[in-house]
């Protein structure tokens, strides 16, 4: 019998829950000159970063993220008994790669912009399970990458539709620890593979809005709480029109968050950077959470938080083929103290 | 199992409906604008391109289209190395799309994008991956309209 799951999709983590003992964001020029750009712990200049291709600036941004968030803690990759981490691109190379130079026991995770909070969730079990004393987590994506990998190349001279989404550049992760003092991870809702038909990859706002109300709705069926619960409900890339739908499709489910939601992917740029509908990426959610949330947590100014990372989990090869795209998101609770 | 799926649908329809209301369409009539005036201004590059290679090379019509569009593709490739095009086609949509111009950024820039992947796999296989559809069937069409031609009109 499984004692720790409560209702359809949801844990909690009655035995240890794990702390949050450290954290780290790197973010790309452009992220580095929005309006969170103080809570980042380093801005790159400029988006190669002296490598010689995107792929390996993205890496480096990984690899130095997850070094940093070791010294914070006093760690040493050998202390580490699980990486947990997950990328944007085709075989999830820049996890991966990280990893090989890491030399961590590692899980190569999939959830497209959805990774943090998976990674989170599976780390957060391992150690209230008693398997692991830390576990490091880290996500990131590149603009540059992900736009060759997703869309047109950078020079072509093409427009792009108001609802479409910019990738944030940037690595962003947290140690979770058995012991020591930090934010602790309370409950995790695994979420369901969504899809209400959206085709348009241009709008990817539209396909995963259902998935994280559905994620959300049912956290709350699960756990018997509401939004009144939360100081703050948090969702991963929705950007501008997602996130209005997300409102939109709980509050007809009896739910009304809009006085306390917001969205990572409406949180990075601001109007004048010419983003269209907002930010997203694996690091999107990542970076907002690591820079951003968890120094507010920290300084008391929020108590307990639920953000649910959202991934549209198309390929360029389904899109061509006409398929819709199908989402995820999954959802974990944050607080000050377990 | 078959009312669960019309049920679905029928949630599904409502949705993207809906989503499409809340978000707000592309300008049509500042992006037609926009290409009208951009479009007609490579053209006008482009004739004077023609009129001076006619007038001051003493070249005929044949020649001078053939300078035109050599020059016009050469611009195009510059200001696409020098990361200019895309803000062009940013303002610009269609106006910059349509013209040789738009060919040869479609052609320079996965060009540029695939160098790292090296010379055969990356610039080589790649260089065509978005004007490689124009040439097949631009070049298709044309064989097609040159055999009609040849056997019914000539």
């Amino acid at each position: 019998m499984a004692q720790n799951r409560i209702g359809g999709q949801t844990i909690v983590f009655n035995n240890n829950p794990p702390k949050i003992i450290s954290r780290a964001s790197i973010v790309g020029k452009k992220e580095g000159e929005g309006p969170l750009a103080e809570y980042f712990d380093k801005i790159l200049e400029d988006d190669l970063w002296g490598e010689k291709t995107w792929e390996k600036a993205e890496r480096r941004m990984f690899i130095e993220t997850a070094q940093m968030i070791l010294n914070r803690a006093k760690k040493e990759p050998t202390d580490i008994n699980y990486l947990f981490a997950g990328d944007l691109l085709d075989q999830i190379i820049s996890a991966t790669f990280s990893a090989r130079s890491l030399g961590i026991p590692y899980y190569g995770l999939y959830g497209a912009c959805s990774s943090m909070t998976q990674t989170m969730s599976l780390g957060a079990a391992m150690i209230d399970g008693g398997y692991a004393n830390h576990v490091l987590c880290v996500t990131s994506s590149h603009f540059c990458t992900a736009e060759r990998q997703f869309r047109f190349p950078l020079e072509m001279g093409v427009q792009r539709p108001p609802t479409a989404q910019w990738t944030v550049t940037g690595a962003g992760g947290v140690l979770l620890s058995s012991s020591g003092e930090g934010p602790c991870i309370t409950h995790a809702t695994t979420g369901k593979v969504i899809d209400f038909g959206i085709k348009d990859a241009n709008y990817m706002g539209a396909a995963m809005a259902p998935a994280a109300a559905d994620t959300i709705k049912a956290h709350f069926e699960d756990t018997g709480r509401g939004p009144g619960d939360y100081d703050l409900i948090v969702t991963g890339d929705l950007a501008k029109y997602g996130r209005q739908l997300t409102i939109d499709l709980l509050k007809k489910e009896g739910y009304d968050i809009e006085d306390r939601y917001i969205d990572c992917g409406c949180e990075i740029y601001n109007e004048e950077q010419d983003v269209h509908a907002g930010a997203s990426g694996c690091a999107c959610s990542a970076v907002v959470l690591a820079g951003y949330l968890l120094k507010k947590i920290e300084d008391g100014e929020l108590n307990r938080i639920l953000i649910a990372s959202t991934g549209a989990l198309h390929s360029t090869i389904s899109s061509q083929q006409g398929d819709s795209i199908p989402s995820i998101a999954h959802a974990i609770v944050i607080e000050k103290k377990g | 199992m078959e009312s669960l799926d019309v049920k679905q649908k029928k949630i599904n329809e409502e949705y993207q409906k809906y989503a499409n209301s809340i978000s707000p369409k592309s300008n049509t009539v500042t992006n037609c604008i926009m290409a009208f005036l951009v479009g007609g201004l490579i053209c006008t590059i482009g004739q004077l391109i023609s009129n001076i290679a006619k007038n001051y090379y003493n070249m005929n019509t044949e020649e001078a289209s053939a300078t035109t569009s050599i020059t016009l593709i050469l611009i195009a490739a510059l200001l696409t190395g020098l990361g200019l095009y895309e803000k062009i086609g940013k303002r610009a949509g269609a106006g910059s799309v349509v013209p040789i111009t738009g060919f040869s950024n479609s052609i320079v820039s996965p060009a540029m994008e695939h160098k790292r992947e090296g010379y055969v796999m990356g610039i080589g296989a790649k260089m065509f991956s978005v004007a490689g559809p124009v040439l097949v069937y631009g070049i298709t069409a044309s064989v097609v309209v040159g055999l009609i031609n040849y056997f019914f009109i000539k």
